[in-house]
């Protein structure tokens, strides 16, 4: 390898120039921007559509928003039109874009009216996307240039200010970054007088929807501060371009000069709010920004619903361009100060403090312990705005987790009192009260660890009444007699308390850390396994078992074909392995990198969910689940786990993959050298007979009749012998190739091993010569089930190597003993015996004993035997045969064998 | 020599072996008639009506299994069939098509000459009972199931007098494993060859003077056994 510290690495050079590739090919996205609707956004677009497409482009309407305002409709005319896909939608027919369509027409311009449109999910044929947004992207990525429209209220970002502006919740939002990163954006901008003289004279609305959406929308101060709103983002806008250009490329700045936000967000309804105020504040700062969320054993305690919203709010983050980060901690202060340092951050943006009165001194807010910790960043505190009311307060599909109330832990609770009761009791006579107290402080104590919060404040409380009623005269009534015991009661009621909240507050870190660590544990199991797996299709079949585990569901993994074409894996399905995964989600999944199905933005009525395998720059897979409890895979918590399995997953497959191609080069290579010794080794062994043969028949044909007899003869002799020499030749070259190639079946059948010895040796006959062979076969060999002619070719090969490379006389024997369930047959010459250290290297092909020379035989006779032998299960191994010559031995297996 | 009236049929699309093979032939003395393909040869099969039919498995139009089923299908003139080394299953479906023995490609002239004669003659002798067998030295009477040795009577038992007596009647020629099983065993037994190699191996040790060099009870790999008698 060569030393590559200082040079660039090539693969990340070469992704650089895909990318900008791939941005060259990517469509140029157009946005009418406007403040509100009826500023003449769709009017606008379509005029310059009728411009453009004078001048001849390929310019097609996929959709225009059919709001019956008669200058627009007419405007349409003279334009291609794309027919809109019906679909029905709680007993009605909508009339929706049609992506497929478009994609296939594949115009120049495509003309998409209402970005932040939501696609009816419930609709029949469902959507590919939620939302029109994500459609318009996948025009974008095929190519297709899209023209669009967007009102300000709809960008993420602005959101929460617009709520509170009008009091309407937007509910259709679109990233930012879509408007962020559009090619060119027009602003179309109408006097608020006017617009709502256009609104009055019935242009904007139809008739009957005009009054209620004036009423809550159309107010003159409402559509003054949305006017400045988009005047404002769109100076935001060009402002950030003249910027960039400026810098020309904004990652060559110091990455110090930049200012880097966290945003602190909590369970809170207060925390999307903070979300947009860090992305505006990122925004106008230019700065780097991250959302952080803190777990602490506090925060482990509220309800599932409350802990999904936690999740809702990160997303938020993620599609305003935040890094969202979740740690955990003692206490959301210290833990974030620690986090600021580590990262650098110039700037904390905390919601203001929601404590007040005593609570607010009996413990700091962690706005306010933020504050007095802050040493090298600003604390920014954002005070709660009032909430508008929400136009439709959208529920999560999650079921809720109701969690479960333990009675048997009350009921041990009580029964804990009891045992420190009974405790009390023996110690009565020899102890101070104030003993028998401890007691019950221990016993708190216990029930704080073993049974939770809730049994620890029932045994509190039940503990002070039982010493009050068994212990405290007068005895077994409830009544005091010394009213210094209030005191007694007070103290310990408070004790108990805090030790029992203390202890179960260790015992819910305690087993969070347990959950943590089991999840570890099963990542870490799966992980070794695939460690240990080698192929592609063998690890998918572990990951599919370990996924459908964990998550109790079924769960297939995808691979693509050569071609990039998804395929149901062949192997016998393991159990838990899902059958009739969706190929054409799967695919979508594969060819765009992003996950699909249930509970995701693209085609989330789907009953399985898509998780796409591997790297952003290669996509090697799809991960398929189908859960049997929704809650298994959809609760936060397990989805995280699911993308880290995936995770994992894709990079074994991707070390698989990096596998495969290293071992297909190198069997590659190992044909190419096989294919080249071939060719130099056969054509000298065809060259030699050849001549021989061209030679004595040329002669015979030139010179027939002037030779005698005699002459003649032996001409035609030795053509005859070489010809036999070529067929050896050939059919050697010609067996070892079907072995190779692997198409050779075995037809076994019981077979004597003197039998096929006998055939060998009648075959062998004319070449031995003087060459004395002598068969010491017992008697009683048992039979052997093997390929008759095979293990006769694999004496006659042995055979002619020892006429090849011993002298005329050499005697041979040929024996066989019975050892364990296999017969080893030997064959031993008295020859000259093998060159030292080449018995192994023998049985490679084209090996010679000794290189070249007259001997004819590419040196494929003991590869043949090598190649027979284990075919059927055995194995041949060459020597030395004590006091000289060589010794070869080959082993078959007695049993029944398989063809 | 008697035979020069034989008429033998070569099915062969080789021209070059084609000549060979006429050479062959009409040097031994037959007559000789060529096809190229296997419609020609089944309607030249029924003109000529020859006495053998030499072909070659692999002919241009069809296989020549179908010359052998459809010569079959009217006549019992002897086939013999030219094929390459490493086809056994081949082989044994021309055999158990009809064909009466094959000659492996590259083949020497005294080895087909040799097989053409044993196959005519097995078509003189028809598929009558071989009463009598000189096997070396040993000398067999079939109907009687009596043998003497040089050294005084050999026993064979009934089984290996039967296998004897299949191989006798196509003397020269291969008779297959199954077809032996089946004459031998019968039917049922089919397949259990251990039965077969272990008769073999001991009629070897009683007729072969060294058994493990047969020169009369010849083995072919894979497919069944001859027996090869003098003057084959």
């Amino acid at each position: 390898m060569l030393k590559s510290g200082m040079r660039p690495d090539p693969d990340q050079l070469l992704a650089a120039v895909n990318d900008q590739e791939a941005r060259a090919r990517r469509g140029k996205l157009r946005i009418f921007f406007g403040g509100s609707a009826g500023v003449g956004k769709t009017y606008s677009m379509l005029e310059a559509a009728h411009r453009v497409s004078e001048t001849g482009a390929d310019l097609v309407v996929g959709y225009i928003e059919p709001h019956g305002r008669a200058e627009t409709e007419s405007l349409r005319e003279g334009l291609e039109q794309l027919p809109t896909l019906p679909v029905r939608y709680r007993g009605l027919v909508r009339q929706e874009f049609d992506l497929d369509a478009a994609l296939k027409r594949r115009p120049a311009i495509a003309l998409v009216d209402e970005l932040a449109h939501s696609n009816l999910i419930d609709g029949d044929p469902p959507p590919r996307h939620a939302k029109r947004w994500q459609d318009i992207e996948e025009l974008l990525e095929a190519g297709i240039n899209v023209w669009t429209t967007v009102n300000v209220q709809h960008l993420e970002s602005l959101n929460d200010l617009v709520a509170q502006i009008t009091g309407v919740r937007q509910r259709e939002t679109i990233p930012d970054r879509i408007f962020d990163e559009a090619d060119e954006v027009e602003l179309i901008d109408l006097p608020p007088d006017d617009l709502l003289g256009r609104l009055q004279a019935g242009l904007i609305y139809l008739p009957e929807e005009a009054r209620t959406a004036a009423d809550r929308f159309f107010r003159k101060s409402n559509l003054i501060a949305l006017r400045e709103l988009s005047l404002r983002r769109m100076a935001d806008r060009v402002d950030a371009s003249a910027r960039a250009t400026a810098s020309l490329d904004r990652a060559s700045r110091a990455w110090m000069a930049r200012d880097r936000l966290l945003v602190a967000v909590g369970p809170d309804e207060q925390a999307e709010q903070l979300v947009r105020a860090g992305k505006r504040m990122a925004d106008a700062l230019d700065a780097v920004w991250s959302v952080v969320y803190v777990e602490t054993p506090e925060l482990l305690r509220l309800s599932q619903h409350q802990r999904n919203r936690r999740i809702d709010v990160l997303r938020l983050a993620e599609s305003l361009g935040a890094e969202t980060v979740t740690l955990d901690g003692p206490t959301a202060a210290e833990t974030l100060t620690e986090y600021a340092h580590t990262r650098n951050a110039t700037r904390v943006i905390v919601g203001a403090p929601k404590r007040r009165g005593w609570r607010a001194l009996l413990r700091a807010s962690t706005a306010t312990a933020l504050a007095r910790k802050a040493k090298g960043f600003d604390v920014i505190t954002i005070a709660p705005a009032d909430s508008p009311k929400q136009v439709a307060v959208e529920r999560s599909d999650v079921p809720e987790m109701a969690m479960p109330v333990h009675w048997d832990r009350y009921a041990w609770a009580l029964a804990t009192t009891l045992i420190c009761t009974l405790i009390g009791f023996s110690m009565q006579d020899s102890f101070e009260a104030a003993n028998i107290v401890m007691v019950y402080v221990l016993g708190a104590t216990i029930a704080g660890v073993r049974f939770g919060r809730g049994p620890a404040v029932l045994t509190a409380i039940a503990n002070v009444f039982a010493f009050d009623f068994c212990f405290v005269p007068p005895h077994f009534t409830f009544s005091v007699a010394d009213a210094q015991y209030v005191v007694t009661f007070a103290v310990m009621l408070i004790v108990t308390l805090v030790i029992a909240n203390l202890m179960a507050s260790v015992r819910q870190q305690t087993r969070v850390a347990g959950a943590r660590e089991r999840r570890t544990y099963l990542l870490y199991a799966m992980s070794r396994e695939l460690a240990a797996t080698r192929g592609i299709a063998e690890m998918a079949r572990v990951a599919v078992r370990h996924v459908a585990e964990v998550f109790q569901c079924q769960a297939v993994v995808l691979l693509p074909d050569a071609a990039g074409k998804l395929k149901h894996p062949r192997e016998v399905p393991e159990a838990g392995s899902l059958r009739g995964a969706d190929l054409s989600i799967a695919q979508w999944v594969l060819d765009h990198g992003r996950r699909a199905g249930l509970d995701s933005d693209t085609l989330p009525a789907a009953p399985a969910l898509y998780l796409p395998l591997g790297s952003e720059q290669q996509q090697l897979g799809v991960l398929a689940v189908l859960p049997q409890n929704r809650r298994r895979v959809l609760l936060p918590e397990q989805r995280r786990l699911l993308e880290t399995f995936a995770a994992q997953i894709g990079l074994a497959v991707e070390r698989g993959k990096l596998a495969e191609t290293a071992e297909s080069s190198r069997v590659a290579a190992e044909t190419e050298s096989l294919r080249n010794t071939l060719l130099a080794s056969i054509s000298h062994d065809l060259r030699t007979p050849l001549a021989v043969i061209a030679g004595a028949s040329s002669t015979l044909v030139e010179q027939g009749d002037d030779l005698d007899t005699a002459v003649r003869r032996k001409l035609a002799r030795s053509i005859e012998s070489k010809a036999r020499d070529m067929t050896d030749l050939v059919s050697n070259v010609l067996d070892l190739m079907r072995f190779e190639s692997g198409q050779v079946a075995l037809r076994r059948e019981w077979e004597t091993l003197d039998d096929l010895l006998g055939t060998a040796l009648i075959r062998m006959q004319e070449r031995l010569g003087s060459h004395e062979v002598t068969s010491q076969l017992p008697a009683d060999l048992p039979p052997v089930h093997v390929d008759a002619n095979l293990i006769v070719q694999v004496f006659v090969n042995l055979l002619e190597n020892v006429v090849k490379y011993t002298p005329p006389e050499t005697s041979v024997t040929i024996s066989a003993v019975v050892r364990d369930d296999a017969v080893a047959v030997t064959c031993d010459d008295s020859g000259p015996g093998l060159p030292a250290g080449e018995a192994s290297r023998l049985f490679d092909k084209f090996q010679r004993g000794n290189d070249e020379g007259a001997t004819v035989g590419a040196g494929l006779g003991l590869a043949i035997c090598r190649a027979i032998v284990r075919a059927h299960g055995g194995d041949i191994t060459a020597g030395a045969r004590p006091g000289g010559g060589a010794r070869f031995v080959f082993t078959l297996p007695l049993k029944e064998g398989s063809s | 020599m008697t035979q020069a009236l034989h008429q033998v049929l070569i099915v062969e699309d080789e021209p070059d072996i084609r000549g060979i093979l006429r050479t062959l032939l009409k040097t031994a003395g037959y007559r000789v008639i060529e096809t190229e393909t296997a419609a020609r040869a089944i309607v030249e099969a029924r003109t000529h009506k020859p006495d053998l039919l030499l072909v070659d498995l692999g002919l241009p139009d069809a296989d020549g299994l179908k010359v052998i089923r459809s010569v079959r299908e009217w006549s019992p003139v002897p086939v013999v069939v030219l094929s390459a080394r490493t086809m056994e299953s081949q082989k044994i479906e021309a055999l158990d098509a009809g064909a009466d023995d094959y000659v492996t490609k590259p083949f020497s002239a005294p080895e087909l000459l040799a097989r053409v004669r044993a196959a005519l003659r097995r078509n003189v002798r028809g598929a009558e009972q071989v009463p009598n067998l000189q096997i070396g030295s040993i000398s067999l009477d079939l109907t009687r199931r009596q043998a003497v040795g040089p050294k005084g009577d050999v026993h064979f038992t009934p089984l290996e007098y039967r296998v004897l007596e299949s191989l006798a009647r196509q003397s020269g020629m291969i008779v297959t494993q199954r077809q032996l099983i089946n004459e031998a065993w019968g039917p049922d037994k089919h397949g259990d060859t251990r039965s077969l190699r272990v008769c073999i191996k001991n009629l070897r040790t009683k007729v072969e003077p060294d058994p493990a060099r047969p020169q009369y009870l010849l083995t072919e790999a894979g497919v069944g056994y001859r027996l090869l008698l003098p003057g084959d």
